[in-house]
């Protein structure tokens, strides 16, 4: 901050000493600052519509201007404080106080190895600070930002504990490779991948301890992160002490009810007896009903209590600023026997050495994960599984559990084919897993005394994780892995590591040239990762003593290094003009040789147009500045190993081997391989306006950007005969990404006793593949993809050129006059009179066409009060559910019935009819989040400072036309998803 | 202070010219697991060179390394589906009349129809298997080729033969125009050019005969393993289509290598045809290549497994077959069903020149099956007890599925057995016993006084249709009780007992064997005039062992052209061989023979001649811009 003032304070100087000559009657006083009455130095003084007529305060906050006459008005400013303007009706002198402007003092923005003013900030960042965070029982940091920012969905995998969410930036930019933001933590960026009980990497981080997030959302903010940066950076900064401090420990505790809020409709017994009897009379299929009266889905499923506690402690220890805190979360699972208790603990220190030149910060964070996961077939099952037959029946046999099969001489044989008991692949699978995060580094600051200005930054991190006693076992007696074998069950063991390290060393140039009305930034250095990774299964029987043979055995051990030499160069020119230009050049050992280095550029200038004289008179204006960014960066999580250009062989597990005389070999295989693999490119240009009025009362940006993907990863058919395998990934095509995105952020009130914010945000992002092979093919009808449930290998979504990603590829159904659908039939669209995969066409995608959010927080004295809602229209999904459910399926010959959703009788499709596009469904929504109600007590005991109360519901409601359990699907098809719990939360904070 | 800033100053120096220097070497990496091998670290020893043979042996096997499903081989299609010899059979079987395939996966109901278009999945995946066992072969063999060990020399000679396998292979199912790639050509991204078909019939007969003598003699080889008589039998296979490849026919070619296997082979027939195809017909005879396949070791969903589980159905128990539950889906139609109906058996009697004891078999089915008078015990065809021991033997034809018939103890009502619960067991005055389907069946009735029992069975052991709850006719073809269901294909052993996981058959799939060698040569006899009665030899030794004697053994004049297609069909249906016998016939794509289903239409109608080579899947042709689309897709 010093240089910033340092600047303006030359910056009045030069304007006061030019200008002597012209004044008239001379003005002086002293400007403070509100919040405490000191004086305060650097405070530029202008006089209204003289933008050249100036001074700044002195050390003492003292100051003295001439104005040409009694009746100016002087305006004075600061950085962090409110503006303020007064007219001088005839005084000489006039003392002021300023206020400090909360908001902006906050808004510094945490960038790619730095920090920057946020209101000099040049590219697409958006900044979500801890006051500002989604409040309940969060156990994803993901779920803190939801819906708090233009161009970012958050959307969480499932409803199952720990599940974690899928977040998208900008919609991604990749196809066949991971559309996965990178996420930095405190400096150490993370391994992408997940590790068994944590699908997502940020489910480490305890969001208690977060104190922002950035979201780098254009290349020229996130091409300092090179050829990670294509899907957008997250970076995390956690909660630390800071020096002189006084000690002060809080505790929060939650207690949540979850429920499930909504069960899919499938025929009750009574209904599905009458369907049996009608649909089959003359088969043997009634005489398979049951005289029970089960509900499955009641029975898989279960209200539960979750508890969350968390205590921290920050403060300054003799000049050592601290934080510790602790943190515990049990949280229980909608679907019975899924669970998960996690603990937290992080340690920051940030001590100071040789009179602050150089600083030390410390970064510690642990975390024990214990996972049960339940079996999610259950899900399945509960729809599918007979409502006549009971959970349990008269007999030992699998546990006592109800199971479909025969009895014949050799005993009763269960029936593979028919569907499982919901409640036995619950209660006899026990899956678990127990899971180690340490996160760690240590950065030096360390100023250079030699040169001034100048300081060295070295951040050596880690990030190890592992998997201990994960086993999964599955008893003898299962009465869903019984196969007549005499060994039957499953107890797998495997364990998984990883070991990520990471060093940076990079030099800081700080200069502030007030001769030139400049300052620069420098930043330059380089950094090293490796990022190890090993893990192994072991997979028999049950009865492991008896196994003939192993049905697994692998292990796996793998690394990558990326290494990395960046630099930034931050130009500002009287304060108005900005320039920032980056370069990194990173090589990876994923590629290579030849394509090993990668060189991603980017550029972005800003304009403060409210530091213009024409605007600077406008008080309604405090902000107004137009970005404009240019950048190149690159993609390498490609989802192909470790190897993908070098050829390797493979050897074969004990469940593959062959037979040569009496000896089974493990074989050998060559795999295919791309050796001139490389990363994807994504040029972006993006175009902002971030607007400010009313001393930013209202504020908020638009920003407008397309991105254009090249050497986009496809996997391609391979001329046969020349590799060892039939398809491989090519770096063939193009995508194109167009958005517009809006937020507005307005504060109607804001006084001593009540505030209220209300923000806004809208997205539209749209994007279309433009090239998917080498050789142009009009014929080539695209990439077939989305796989879903019902039949073996159908897909239902395509990737081609000309639409946008995964869209839906479905015949177009034909109905009847009263608007049911006609079994079948479907519109021959090609004219050819004949209906083949021809006529499939490519009918709407998962992408919405816009997406909104909406929050809003308030303040009354003691209450508060928050809400925030999403909302998106024009997303399609495809309800597989639905399309699986067909009265053929109700009676299978070999003995069992099946149960079925009663939106069949809106259909009566007496088969599947998978490619219907009567199941790509609007699923357009609106859901509110999270609502919120606090009060706070002040000083209630000596110790207690705060005390706060509140209740939160989480994932209130939803409006939507989608017929499914959940109108939010990842990828667009909706299978039987773990369903997203509503949850009631009790809170208690506490500060001393 | 100054100092101490001095030393800082200078450690930070240095850790950063430490790190930069090492640090981009650091980008040189290779896989650090012990498991995973580069090319340049995989042939050391000749046990490596194995390892990698076995992969292109369970290239024909496995669909992936991890068994039975995971780390693919082929993309783009279910792994299961992807397995070499279900391929094979959804190629070779189900566009015939030997096979419906009731299920509805994308793609696969146009089999049955003889629909496929280029962009279809199976023709994908068939032709992907093959290109990606010629691959592996000719990196195998470039890697082989340098090394002089004995051991390897003969490794590559079996890879080479592999090789040629699935050249057959390409050559058969897509025709002429297939790409050519041999070990000269590398790994990596190029367009190889296409082959005419003459070419590739004389590289593949070339290589064959340059590698016959390298292999080792016949049975001399480990099981599973390919040897000299293996090369040959392909080749007499080759020969014998040579016509269909090249316009040129080359029978007495392939007479002389069906020959050089006959006499040289040492391979006689297995007593027990069934045995051929069970859990343990690694043990059974005249098998001379096989694909092996483990319950344990080589699990796949695709081999016999595949052609197992898909047989299974209806009110078929699963465990008289050895595995956990069927999956419903192969039946045949009415027509193949025919094949076994020997109507030349009508009124066939079984004779009794010693006036043994004798039982008789009067019901419904006299007239229509040539036994006069319909329930007329006088005119009934008789059971013999050639031992007198009450237990009495006998052959009879039946000329419909249905017909109904008892025992009687003499030529009168007087003592009549039928069979209350349809149990196997004799009731006298019991309920009329049914036939599951015409033809010519051997019925054994044991009356001894405590258990009165009997047993109908096809006089053609290789009879083998599950008739119960099934129609011979198919109305529906996704119904898989319209069409009989066949029980060939078992993953029980020859003892009865279950193979070593019901969910994983045992059963090894016969590439070639001694019979089908033996209709070959006939076949190649009848069709040159020469050598006839050793083709009709070699075909009434197939007969003899189907019926167990002589009784269904043909003469010389009922040993035509078509009697061989239809003793091919019997002899080996399921096994992947019969669009090939009908192509070289002409009777898979035109007018002259029709089957249920054929060009979609119920009773059968002709198709396009361009049905007779599959296209080259349509995304080959876009990635290759060297191909040519085969004729009429």
């Amino acid at each position: 901050m010093i240089p910033i003032k340092k600047l303006l304070t030359t910056f009045g100087l030069i304007l006061g000493l030019t200008l002597p000559g012209l004044a008239q009657t001379t003005v002086s006083g002293t400007v403070t600052d509100a919040s405490n009455n000191k004086s305060l130095p650097g405070v530029n003084v202008i006089v209204k519509g003289m933008p050249t007529r100036g001074t700044s305060t002195d050390k003492n906050g003292h100051y003295s201007l001439a104005v040409p006459s009694q009746q100016d008005t002087l305006i004075f400013s600061f950085v962090g404080y409110l503006k303020r303007t007064i007219p001088v009706n005839g005084r000489n002198t006039i003392n002021i106080s300023l206020s400090p402007n909360v908001k902006q003092l906050n808004d510094v923005v945490v960038i790619g190895y730095g920090t920057q003013k946020k209101e000099d900030k040049t590219g697409s960042i958006t900044s979500v600070n801890a006051s500002d965070f989604n409040e309940g029982s969060i156990t994803s940091p993901g779920e803190l930002f939801q819906g708090k920012a233009a161009g970012v969905t958050v959307t969480s995998n499932s409803g199952a504990p720990g599940s974690g969410s899928t977040i998208r930036i900008r919609g991604g930019s990749s196809l066949a490779a991971s559309n996965d933001p990178l996420y930095v933590v405190d400096g150490v960026p993370l391994d992408g991948g997940g590790i068994s009980g944590m699908r997502n990497p940020l489910n480490t981080i305890n969001p208690n301890d977060i104190e922002s997030v950035s979201i780098l959302k254009d290349a020229s903010a996130t091409a300092i992160y090179g050829s990670r940066a294509s899907n957008g950076v997250i970076i995390i900064t956690t909660k630390k002490g800071k020096e002189g401090q006084s000690l002060s420990v809080n505790y929060t505790g939650k207690l949540s009810y979850q429920t499930l809020p909504q069960k899919l409709n499938v025929f009750s017994a009574g209904e599905f007896k009458k369907i049996i009897n009608n649909k089959f009379s003359g088969t043997s299929a009634p005489s398979y009903l049951g005289n029970a009266n089960t509900n499955w889905q009641d029975q898989i499923y279960q209200n539960t209590f979750s508890t969350d506690h968390n205590l921290s402690f920050t403060g300054s220890y003799s000049g050592l600023p601290y934080r510790v805190s602790l943190g515990f979360n049990g949280n229980g699972g909608i679907l019975q026997t899924s669970k998960m208790d996690r603990l937290t603990g992080s340690i920051d220190l940030n001590p100071s050495f040789f009179d602050n030149q150089l600083k030390v910060d410390v970064n510690l964070k642990g975390m024990q994960v214990k996972n049960r996961f339940a079996n999610q077939g259950a899900i399945g099952s509960a729809l599918a599984f007979d409502p006549t037959q009971p959970v349990k029946w008269d007999s030992t046999l699998y546990g006592g559990y109800y199971t479909w099969g025969k009895q014949t001489s050799s005993g009763f044989t269960r029936n593979i084919n028919a569907p499982d008991n919901p409640m036995a692949l619950l209660n006899q699978t026990h899956d678990k897993s127990t899971v180690y995060r340490s996160i760690g580094n240590v950065k030096f600051d360390y100023k250079l005394p030699f040169v001034p200005d100048l300081s060295a930054k070295l951040n050596l991190g880690y990030d190890y994780s592992k998997v201990g006693n994960g086993s999964y076992v599955v008893p003898a007696n299962a009465a869903f892995e019984d196969n007549a074998s005499g060994a039957p069950g499953v107890r797998r063991d495997y364990t998984q590591n990883k070991r990520n390290e990471l060093l940076d060393f990079y030099l800081n140039y700080d200069k502030d040239l007030s001769s030139i009305e400049s300052t620069i930034n420098f930043t330059g250095g380089y950094s090293w990762e490796r990022h190890y990774s090993d893990g192994s299964t072991y997979q028999t029987n049950y009865n492991r003593a008896d196994t003939l043979v192993v049905d697994q055995n692998t292990s796996y051990k793998t690394e990558h290094y990326i290494v990395s030499f960046f630099g930034r160069l931050n130009y500002t020119f009287k304060n108005k003009y900005l320039l920032t230009a980056t370069l990194r050049d990173d090589g990876t050992s994923r590629f290579s040789k030849s394509n090993r280095w990668g060189l991603f550029p980017s550029m972005a200038l800003a304009w403060k147009m409210n530091e213009e004289p024409f605007l600077q008179n406008v008080d309604a204006i405090s902000q107004l500045k137009l970005r404009l960014g240019y950048g190149i960066t690159g993609q390498q999580r490609i989802n192909q190993g470790d190897y993908p250009y070098l050829g390797t062989y493979t050897y074969s597990e004990p469940t593959a081997e062959y037979q040569f005389g009496s000896n089974f070999i493990k074989t050998l295989r060559p795999e295919g391989y791309n050796s001139n693999l490389k990363w994807e490119q994504t040029t972006t240009y993006n175009v902002g306006l971030d607007y400010g009025f009313f001393d930013d009362r209202i504020n908020g940006s638009i920003e407008a950007y397309y991105r254009q993907t090249n050497d986009l990863l496809n996997v391609i058919p391979v001329s046969a005969g020349t590799n060892f395998t039939n398809r491989i990934l090519s770096n063939v095509g193009t995508l194109e990404v167009k958005g517009l995105e809006f937020n507005i952020t307005g504060r109607p009130i804001s006084n001593k006793n009540s505030f209220l914010e209300i923000s806004f945000n809208a997205t539209r992002n749209l994007n279309k593949i433009t090239k998917l092979t080498n050789v142009k093919s009009p014929d080539y009808i695209g990439v077939e993809t989305g796989g879903i449930s019902g039949g073996v290998g159908n897909t239902i979504q395509i990737n081609s050129v000309g639409y946008p990603r995964n869209s839906f590829y479905v015949y177009q159904q034909v109905y009847d006059k009263n608007g049911n659908p006609i079994e079948g039939l479907y519109v021959d669209r090609n004219g050819d009179g004949i209906i083949n995969s021809n006529d499939k066409y490519r009918y709407k995608s998962p992408n919405p066409d816009v997406s909104f959010g909406l929050s809003a927080r308030a303040k009354y004295k003691n209450w508060d009060a928050s809400f925030s809602a999403r909302a998106d229209i024009g997303n399609y999904v495809y309800n597989n559910v639905q399309s699986n459910a067909a009265y053929s399926f109700m009676w299978n010959t070999q003995g069992y019935l099946t149960n079925q959703v009663t939106e069949l009788r809106g259909t009566n499709f007496n088969n599947a009819q998978y490619h219907s596009d009567h199941f790509v469904q609007n699923a357009s929504f609106l859901r509110m989040d999270n609502v919120n109600l606090g009060y706070t007590f002040n000083g209630l005991f000596d110790q207690l400072k705060s005390l706060r109360v509140s209740a939160t519901v989480q994932n209130v409601f939803v409006i939507t036309k989608y017929k499914g359990l959940d109108p939010e699907v990842n990828g667009g098809i909706d299978g039987n998803i773990y369903p997203r719990p509503r949850t009631f939360v009790l809170g208690l904070s506490l500060n001393f | 202070m100054f100092k101490t800033n001095k030393i800082l100053h200078i450690a930070l120096v240095a850790i950063m010219v430490s790190f930069m220097t090492s640090c981009v070497k650091d980008l040189n990496t290779t896989p650090i697991a012990k498991n995973v091998k580069t090319s340049a670290s995989v042939y050391q020893t000749p046990n490596d060179y194995k390892q990698v043979l076995a992969k292109l042996y369970a290239g024909y096997a496995t669909t992936g390394q991890q068994g039975p499903a995971g780390e693919p081989d082929i993309q783009g299609i279910d792994e299961g589906f992807s397995s070499y010899i279900r391929q094979l059979f959804v190629s070779q079987e189900i566009p015939t009349d030997e096979a419906v395939v009731g299920w509805n996966d994308p793609g696969l109901p146009d089999f049955n129809y003889q629909s496929w278009g280029a962009s279809n999945d199976f023709v994908l995946g068939m032709y992907s298997r093959i290109y990606y066992e010629i691959s592996m072969a000719n990196e195998f063999i470039r890697n082989a080729k340098g090394n002089n060990n004995s051991q390897v020399q003969e490794y590559m000679a079996e890879a080479r033969f592999l090789r040629a396998l699935s050249y057959w292979h390409a050559l058969d199912l897509y025709g002429g125009g297939v790409p050519f790639v041999t070990e000269k050509d590398g790994v990596g991204a190029y367009n190889p050019k296409p082959i005419s078909s003459d070419s590739l019939f004389n590289y593949i007969t070339s290589e064959l005969k340059d590698i016959a003598p390298k292999l080792p003699a016949p049975q001399q080889n480990e099981y599973g393993r390919a040897d000299r008589a293996a090369a040959w039998a392909l080749l007499a296979r080759v020969y014998l289509n040579a016509e269909v490849y090249t316009g040129t026919p080359h029978y007495d070619d392939c007479m002389t290598y069906a020959k050089k296997v006959i006499d040289q082979g040492g391979y006689t027939l297995d007593p027990n045809y069934d045995d051929l195809f069970l859990a343990d017909n690694n043990t059974a005879q005249g098998i001379i290549f096989a694909i092996n396949f483990d319950g344990q070791h080589t699990q796949t969903y695709g081999g016999t497994n595949y052609i197992i589980h898909a047989a299974v159905g209806g009110n078929m128990d699963a465990n008289n077959f050895g595995i956990d539950g069927g999956w419903a889906g192969n039946r045949v139609t009415p027509q193949f069903v025919d094949k076994f109906n020997d109507t030349s058996k009508k009124g066939a009697t079984t004779s009794n020149p010693n006036n043994d004891p004798a039982i008789y078999v009067p019901g419904g089915y006299q007239a229509a099956s040539g036994y006069g008078s319909d329930w007329t015990p006088s005119d009934a065809p008789p059971l013999v007890s050639q031992n007198s021991d009450s237990v009495y033997t006998g052959y009879v034809y039946f000329a419909n599925a249905g017909d109904e018939f008892k025992f009687t103890k003499d030529q009168t009502w007087n003592t009549n057995y039928g069979d209350n619960n349809a149990d196997g067991t004799l009731e006298q005055n019991g309920a009329n016993i049914k036939i599951g389907h015409a033809g010519y069946f051997k019925i054994t009735v044991n009356l001894n006084s405590n258990a009165m029992t009997y047993k109908v069975e096809p006089a053609d052991s290789r009879d083998t249709f599950f008739t119960d709850g099934q129609s011979k006719e198919i109305n529906n073809i996704s119904e898989f009780t319209d069409g009989y269901a066949v029980g060939k294909w078992k993953n029980v052993t020859s003892t009865g007992q279950p193979g070593s996981k019901p969910t994983f058959a045992d059963t090894d799939f016969p590439m070639f064997r001694l019979a089908d060698v033996y209709l070959m040569y006939a076949e190649a006899a009848v069709r040159t005039n020469t050598d006839e009665a050793t083709a009709l030899k070699y075909v009434n030794k197939v007969r003899e062992r189907a019926y167990g004697n002589n009784n269904g053994d043909i003469t010389q004049s009922q040993l035509t052209k078509d009697f061989i297609l239809d003793e091919r069909a019997r002899e080996l249906y399921w096994e992947g061989l019969r669009r090939t016998d009908l192509i070289r016939y002409g009777y898979y794509t035109t007018g002259k023979y029709k089957w249920a289903w054929k060009g979609n239409v119920q009773e059968g109608s002709p198709t396009d001649a361009h049905y007779k080579v599959f296209p080259l899947p349509a995304s080959e042709v876009n990635s290759n811009p060297n191909l040519t689309q085969n004729q009429g897709y």
